[in-house]
């Protein structure tokens, strides 16, 4: 392990860290909310003091290796969770930590889950840092410290990075220098999300309502400013953001694709055409299944059916209308999308559609193989053939899903809840969406769930976030052992 | 600069290596899958897997907006294809490795037809350094400038020689011929030293000298001068026919021994002038029956690094006066440094240098461009050749006048063909070509970034090495 590279670069989150708050402290400063100013400043000064020990480990060795990248990845996301709690939890808005852990973890990893009861209730400044974990979260800090941080140049180390931190089968540069890809990538983040603020401004949405929502959107997060979601928001408003939802599943190098014209790739994108399918599919059925809830207006049962399909499928998490009271097949149909989630290389969650297209691709194959033994058949994506290590990743990923998923529901079953709601709270946090069924439903929230389950879901958010591996590193104890003691050694 | 370089093999992942490292946008093709993640995972790059020659794989790595080609397949005509394909799509410069001997000699026309901004033969280079180094034994290594005109050689302190202890100032006296130390290694680190730089022994110096001088150079100082008459090479590869020809040109009688039958018959075929053994180079009786206790110079030139490192260790313990050896993984040099491996000749190194000269050379603008460039002391040091031209500030001022920046030191200034090696007098006149020496942290691709008041041209690393102060 790089120890100085981990210090190094933990000291410049916590900085980075300490940098976005202020805009939170400013909004409470300008409300007036003194607990929040007290919280935040607090955190701030903490934030320095910490990163300021950093200084102290100048990395001797900036070249690291793929098991550094994976730990550094997930130790940076528990130590800026922590951090970023600090704010809620010092000025008494979430009294208990582990509640403002829960809430400031939902937001990094953009699951939206909450715990709070009545989020009018917060100050502004807290909501607004809140709504900003998304926005960082989305994209991932480390990808935005790759785009200001010069790295050892010509090292190819900071894909290492890159890899542990953005969602994926198979992650890949954009640009020939991992530096342009990052700014890249948050370029078109930034744009994007400004886009969607001037929409919701013009739309009439009030200012405060309209950056944090686009932040929500963003990082298909979820968290909301109002107590019922989105719920009062106008027809329009509504529309800006479930199209917005469903362009930020979308894979970030399809909007790079459009920019350089390379038209026919976006066309022939299969996880693209698969997602825009499934979306509408599941928008259509859903439509039709609710019809007569909403007294056969079809255009209102659409509305909805489409808001919803885009925010359970994007994994973000907002709601225009209780589904929890929706039919059945409905209900179900938002479970199974839960499981899908965005694209990969997108700001959304879920084992994601390519991972998806992969595992029923290899399936059919390997059902080929065993009616016809002396086949030789490859996988395909985007008319390129998948690597072995590709396919296994993502077997062994789903595995990991299953199990972790199973562990989370055994756990928190001793609250004794509905199973469905058990299973859609796992699921819901284990694919960053935030809203589930029954207990912990659309208008519901997790504030009823035990400490030791808060915990347990926490966990699950960054497993799901950072997609299982680089939180497993952390608990493999070869990786804590030094290299090497040879020093000691040759001193005896 | 956008670059993108078509094969991932020995000398293409050097010069990505290289190229990256001085902050150009690099693409990489090539066919095989594992040794694309390799480079994906180590350097800055991005990669591109399939036939660079294919035009799908071309338009993929986005060649048509490129600023340079670098083909370096291990096919000399998927270079040339490469080529040819890459200047349909743009106006990219190309640059392909040729090293089929068969191919050398009409590479004047093929570089017009094809469109070739730069042919390199990795092979014939190596050849070409190896034949410098036979020339002058003395020397472990030459490096040339101003057409030839001038070189930087490198001379190792022995014990109890006429050097050691000496302050530099001493050394010009002694030398009665006009030269200039223009860098010292000592034990691994580099030094740009002044005139009160005390040499030790087991130094190696780097001396600046006019070519015609060099023979009285090594009298003045002492060295044993040993004409090389006889060269036994080990290994029948193709650096081996490309020197055995020159050697044989220059009258020099060689021995070649090659492991197979085949090779032999070619070789025999190609160079009948030359003793063509058939035997393993690395068998002890085949080397003392073929005498090489009497030889003047042993090269070893087989394909395996650690046969030409232990077949140079066995000929050094035998006390044979010179001998030179090929290495490709030149990351290992510090180890064999000290154990009598100090003449190291690098196809790939040699190569990667000509090219990065060529890009250097192609990203100014100004004109004052980068005329030569040698890598000295294991890289930390670059000497550096410039003209200097309408744009180059303090024309005329007096060197002692001029402030550089640290870690400067011009070597040689020469004036229509005169070599000037400088004093604090001297001045630099428009046209003059300069040698510049520095050490090799920062890119200077213009004679003006050496001034103080110059710009503070990139640093190539991102973080500063410890090692340079």
């Amino acid at each position: 392990m790089n120890y100085r590279m981990l210090a190094y670069i933990l000291g410049y989150i916590l900085r980075i860290q300490a940098l976005f708050m202020l805009p939170g402290l400013a909004i409470a400063l300008a409300c007036g909310e003194l607990d929040a100013v007290h919280g935040f400043f607090v955190t701030i000064l903490l934030l320095l003091a910490v990163s300021a020990v950093s200084f102290f480990f100048k990395p001797r060795e900036r070249h690291f290796y793929a098991r550094d990248g994976l730990v550094i990845v997930a130790l940076v996301w528990i130590v800026m969770s922590v951090f970023g709690a600090l704010p809620f939890f010092i000025s008494r808005a979430i009294p208990h930590f582990v509640d403002a852990l829960f809430e400031t973890v939902s937001g990094f990893t953009t699951t939206g889950a909450s715990i709070l009861t009545s989020v009018e209730a917060m100050p502004r400044g807290l909501l607004y840092w809140r709504s900003f974990t998304h926005w960082l979260g989305g994209m991932g800090v480390l990808v935005f410290l790759l785009a200001i941080l010069p790295m050892a140049q010509g090292s190819g180390s900071s894909l290492h990075l890159m890899r542990a931190e953005s969602p994926g089968p198979e992650v890949g540069k954009l640009a020939p220098k991992m530096r342009k890809t990052a700014v890249i990538l948050y370029a078109i983040y930034c744009v994007m999300t400004l886009v969607q603020m001037l929409l919701l401004l013009l739309s009439g949405m009030p200012l405060f309502d309209s950056v944090c929502i686009s932040f929500g959107t963003a990082g298909t997060g979820g968290f909301g400013v109002l107590n019922d979601s989105c719920v009062r928001y106008t027809f329009l408003q509504q529309n800006i953001i479930a199209v917005f939802m469903v362009l930020f599943g979308v894979n970030f190098s399809i909007y790079y694709m459009l920019l350089l014209r390379e038209f026919s790739r976006v066309l022939f994108n299969e996880e693209l055409r698969a997602y825009l399918g499934i979306v509408i599919a599941a928008t259509l059925v859903i439509g039709w299944n609710t019809l007569p809830l909403f007294g056969g207006n079809f255009g209102d049962a659409l509305h909805h059916a489409f808001f919803q399909v885009s925010s359970i499928m994007t994994t973000s998490g907002f709601a225009t209308t209780d589904f929890n009271l929706w039919p059945e097949l409905s209900r179900t149909i938002l479970v199974v999308l839960m499981v899908i989630g965005a694209s990969a290389g997108s700001t959304g969650g879920g084992i994601k559609v390519s991972r998806g297209l992969l595992l029923i691709k290899n399936a059919r194959q390997t059902i080929r193989r065993m009616i016809n033994p002396r086949e030789v058949n490859l996988v395909r994506m985007d008319q390129e053939t998948v690597g072995e290590d590709t396919l296994h990743g993502v077997n062994v990923y789903m595995t990991f899903y299953c199990l972790i998923g199973v562990v989370s529901l055994l756990i928190i079953s001793k609250d004794n809840f509905s199973l469905e709601s058990n299973i859609t709270a796992v699921l819901s946090c284990l694919n960053n969406i935030g809203p589930g069924l029954g207990a912990v439903g659309p208008m519901e929230n997790f504030s009823l769930y035990s400490n030791l389950s808060k915990l347990v879901l926490t966990m699950d958010m960054l497993f799901g976030r950072l997609e299982i591996f680089p939180m497993l590193t952390l608990l493999l104890p070869s990786i804590w052992r030094r290299a090497s003691q040879r020093g000691k050694v040759s001193m005896v | 600069m956008k670059i993108v370089i078509v094969g991932d093999g020995k000398v293409g992942y050097n010069l990505t290596k290289q190229l990256s490292k001085e902050g150009h946008d690099i693409v990489v093709i090539d066919s095989n899958k594992d040794v694309l993640q390799e480079s994906v995972e180590t350097l800055d790059v991005m990669v591109v897997h399939g036939n660079g020659a294919s035009l799908k794989v071309q338009k993929q790595a986005n060649v048509a907006n490129c600023d340079l080609l670098i083909a370096a397949t291990s096919a000399d005509e998927l270079n040339m294809l490469c080529c040819i394909v890459a200047r349909k799509l743009g106006d990219a410069h190309t640059i392909a490795r040729v090293r089929n001997p068969e191919y050398a000699e009409q590479l004047i026309f093929l570089k017009e037809e094809l469109g070739l901004s730069l042919t390199i033969n990795p092979e014939l280079a190596a050849a070409r350094e190896t034949f410098k180094l036979l020339q002058f034994p003395s020397f472990l290594r030459r490096d040339s400038f101003a057409k030839g005109k001038v070189e930087i050689v490198e001379l190792i302190l022995r014990e109890g020689g006429l050097l050691d202890g000496q302050k530099l100032s001493e050394l010009y006296k002694i030398a009665k011929v006009n030269v200039l130390v223009c860098a010292v290694e000592r034990e691994g680190k580099a030094y740009i030293p002044d005139g009160n730089f005390r040499l030790q022994k087991k130094d190696k110096i780097y001396v600046t000298a006019p070519s015609n001088e060099l023979t009285s150079l090594i009298k003045h100082l002492g060295l044993v001068t040993h004409k090389v008459r006889e060269v036994m090479i080990i290994g029948g590869s193709r650096i081996a026919y490309y020197l055995a020809m020159r050697l044989i040109g220059a009258g020099v009688s060689v021995k070649i021994i090659e492991q197979k039958r085949e090779r032999c018959l070619e070789l025999a075929e190609m160079l009948p002038k030359a003793t063509i053994i058939h035997g393993a180079g690395a068998n002890q009786e085949v080397l003392l029956e073929e005498g090489i206790r009497e030889t003047d110079a042993v090269v070893t030139l087989t394909d395996m690094d650690e046969e030409n490192l232990i077949v140079s260790m066995y000929a050094n313990h035998l006390g044979v006066p010179k001998v030179v050896t090929k290495i490709n993984r030149t990351e290992y040099t510090e180890v064999f440094r000290d154990k009598g491996i100090d003449c190291v000749i690098s196809p790939k190194q040699i190569t990667a240098n000509d090219i990065v000269r060529y890009v250097r050379a192609m990203q100014n603008t100004s004109g004052g461009s980068v005329l030569t460039l040698h890598r000295l002391v294991d890289d930390m040091v670059e000497a550096l050749e410039f003209r200097a031209n309408a744009t180059t500030r303090h024309l005329g001022e007096t060197l002692a006048q001029i402030q550089l920046k640290k870690g400067i030191l011009i070597a040689c200034i020469t004036r229509y063909g005169q070599v000037i090696i400088p004093k604090g007098s001297d001045t630099i006149e428009l046209n003059d070509t300069v040698v510049v020496v520095t050490t090799s942290d920062r890119l200077y691709k213009d004679l003006n970034d050496i001034f103080l008041d110059g710009p503070v041209p990139a640093n190539t690393y991102g973080t500063t090495d410890p090692n340079r102060s």
